[in-house]
């Protein structure tokens, strides 16, 4: 997938992957991150 | 130097059907779609079952993780045959005893019960000696004159209305009814907890200096939401009359950062006995309804939990608290799994020169699996062995291929209701303490996170992790 000037809201998950490490990955790939969060369902 | 270690262990099941509807995600969904309350009403188990149910019966001693593991699933399907509600760890008790508990534990008048309740409550709640006298009940028409006087909420039993918990005060958020019943009843649960980890040791409460409460619940009022404390209202009950004691909070990880600073305590000489404890989330309970209810299968978040430990000088037939082995994931860690893991497994044994592989089992998140896989969370303390696994492999302790087997030797099936920071770790400190007396166990440690990111203050997470090792005598 290209991320390149793409938006990405960016939703991780405690027991998966965090929301700063997607953003940093989404970001790398070249995409703007308007939001990042990390969730906890359990 | 003293060697600190925790010396006994209790952990507790407050079976609570009619409290499901209140739990966070239930309430909220409730009250925008009323019809939701008797689909939740029609998939709540029995008392039978929830006494029978392998994962509970793991969790007060009757049955081992390694029993759990060899135990088909769905373990709601295979239930336990002759199932006891007392176990060497601790109990499970009905939600009448709850009621009782609450009501003795309650010293504001904000509970109000049915006679019929209290009777049966006094009844069911065996083998707890502590202000029984205060399990008291209403005659029908002045539980209704007093439900009919105070804001709060109603409460119920078998689906009747038996009670009401009062709001205090209408313009303080944190005084308000279902505030006050979720703090009741994790104090209520701790109550217990703290009065079997006695029964099971002849450690006078009376020779506890300190309390730590690690519970979830925020206590206090509106200018103070969060900064109060359980720990010596919790204490007061039990006897505990030479303590002081505070609360620790760190989201899940918040028992695992008690027990060290436990253990510190002790090593130092400052106290002698320190007890860890936390009561229930009764906001937790029915947070995955939706999707259980949508697989079909029953809402298993029906139990408050609860544990206590009391952590002293090493009495050679305890777990010693390697605090030359304890793990802490620093701010500047990153949040990734790999860097949790590096911060609070590989980075305390490297200092003291020991790997992976030596130690006989690692405790992390032991949600139970099939509360979680149904709202596609999967399996919680799977994906947490994998990850440890995998790291062990890019160690080159283990070959690629031995990864199931480190999974299978050093892990276990989670067995603990989704209470917030009872899972973390912890509950299987009672099986590693029997495991160690019968020689099985040589190492174990404890892991725990904390979702720091949930408040909205930081995205960071947290992370703290100890060993414990049997006493040298249990050695011999």
């Amino acid at each position: 997938m290209d991320l390149r000037e793409k938006t990405v809201v960016a939703i991780g998950e405690r027991e998966g992957v965090t929301g700063p490490s997607l953003k940093l990955l989404a970001e790398s790939a070249g995409a703007k991150v308007v939001f990042s969060v990390t969730q906890c369902f359990v | 130097m003293t060697d600190p270690a925790i010396l006994y262990t209790s952990y507790v099941l407050a079976h609570a059907p009619d409290f499901v509807r209140y739990g966070s995600k239930p309430t909220r969904e409730i009250e925008a779609d009323p019809s939701l309350l008797e689909q939740v009403a029609g998939s709540l188990r029995s008392w039978e079952d929830v006494l029978a149910y392998p994962p509970n019966q793991v969790f007060i001693g009757n049955l081992t993780p390694d029993d759990l593991a060899a135990t088909e699933r769905p373990w709601y399907e295979h239930l336990v045959a002759d199932a006891k509600s007392e176990g060497p760890f601790g109990r499970i008790v009905t939600q009448a005893a709850l009621y009782g508990l609450m009501k003795l534990s309650d010293d504001f008048d904000l509970l109000m019960i049915s006679e019929a309740l209290a009777d049966q409550a006094r009844t069911e709640l065996t083998g707890f000696e502590h202000r029984r006298d205060r399990i008291t009940g209403l005659p029908p028409e002045e539980l209704q004159h007093f439900i009919d006087q105070h804001d709060g909420l109603e409460l119920f039993h078998e689906g009747e209305l038996v009670g009401f918990i009062r709001t205090v005060h209408d313009k303080d958020a944190s005084l308000d009814a279902h505030v006050l019943f979720e703090n009741l009843a994790c104090k209520a649960t701790a109550v217990l907890a703290a009065s079997e980890v006695f029964k099971h040791s002849p450690i006078d409460p009376e020779d506890v200096d300190y309390i730590f409460n690690t519970g979830e619940e925020a206590v206090g009022d509106r200018y103070q939401r969060g900064a109060g404390s359980l720990s010596k209202a919790i204490g007061e009950v039990v006897g505990c009359l030479n303590a002081t004691g505070s609360d620790i909070k760190a989201f899940c990880a918040a028992p695992v950062h008690a027990l060290v600073t436990a253990a510190a305590l002790v090593k130092a000489g400052l106290y002698k006995y320190v007890v860890v404890l936390g009561g229930g989330s009764q906001a937790k309970m029915g947070m995955k309804f939706r999707a259980h209810l949508r697989n079909g299968v029953p809402i298993m978040e029906d139990c408050l939990a609860s544990m206590a430990f009391i952590v002293g000088p090493d009495n050679g037939d305890a777990m010693r608290v390697r605090l030359d082995l304890t793990g802490k994931h620093p701010i500047g860690a990153g949040s990734s799994a790999q860097a949790i893991y590096q911060a609070l497994v590989v980075d305390p044994l490297e200092r003291v020169g020991l790997q992976m592989t030596d130690v006989d089992r690692y405790a992390v998140e032991m949600h139970n699996p099939e509360i979680t896989e149904p709202g596609d969370s999967g399996d919680v303390p799977r994906t947490n062995y994998r990850t440890l696994a995998a790291m062990a492999v890019l160690r080159g302790e283990i070959e690629r291929d031995d990864m199931d087997e480190f999974v299978a030797k050093r892990g276990m099936p989670g067995f603990s209701p989704t209470q917030g920071h009872i899972p973390a770790g912890v509950p299987y400190l009672g099986h590693a303490h029997a495991a160690m007396r019968r020689g099985e166990l040589k190492r174990v440690m404890i892991l725990a996170k904390g979702s720091l990111f949930l408040g909205r203050m930081t995205q960071l997470v947290d992370g703290v992790s100890f060993v414990v090792e049997p006493s040298a005598e249990l050695i011999e």
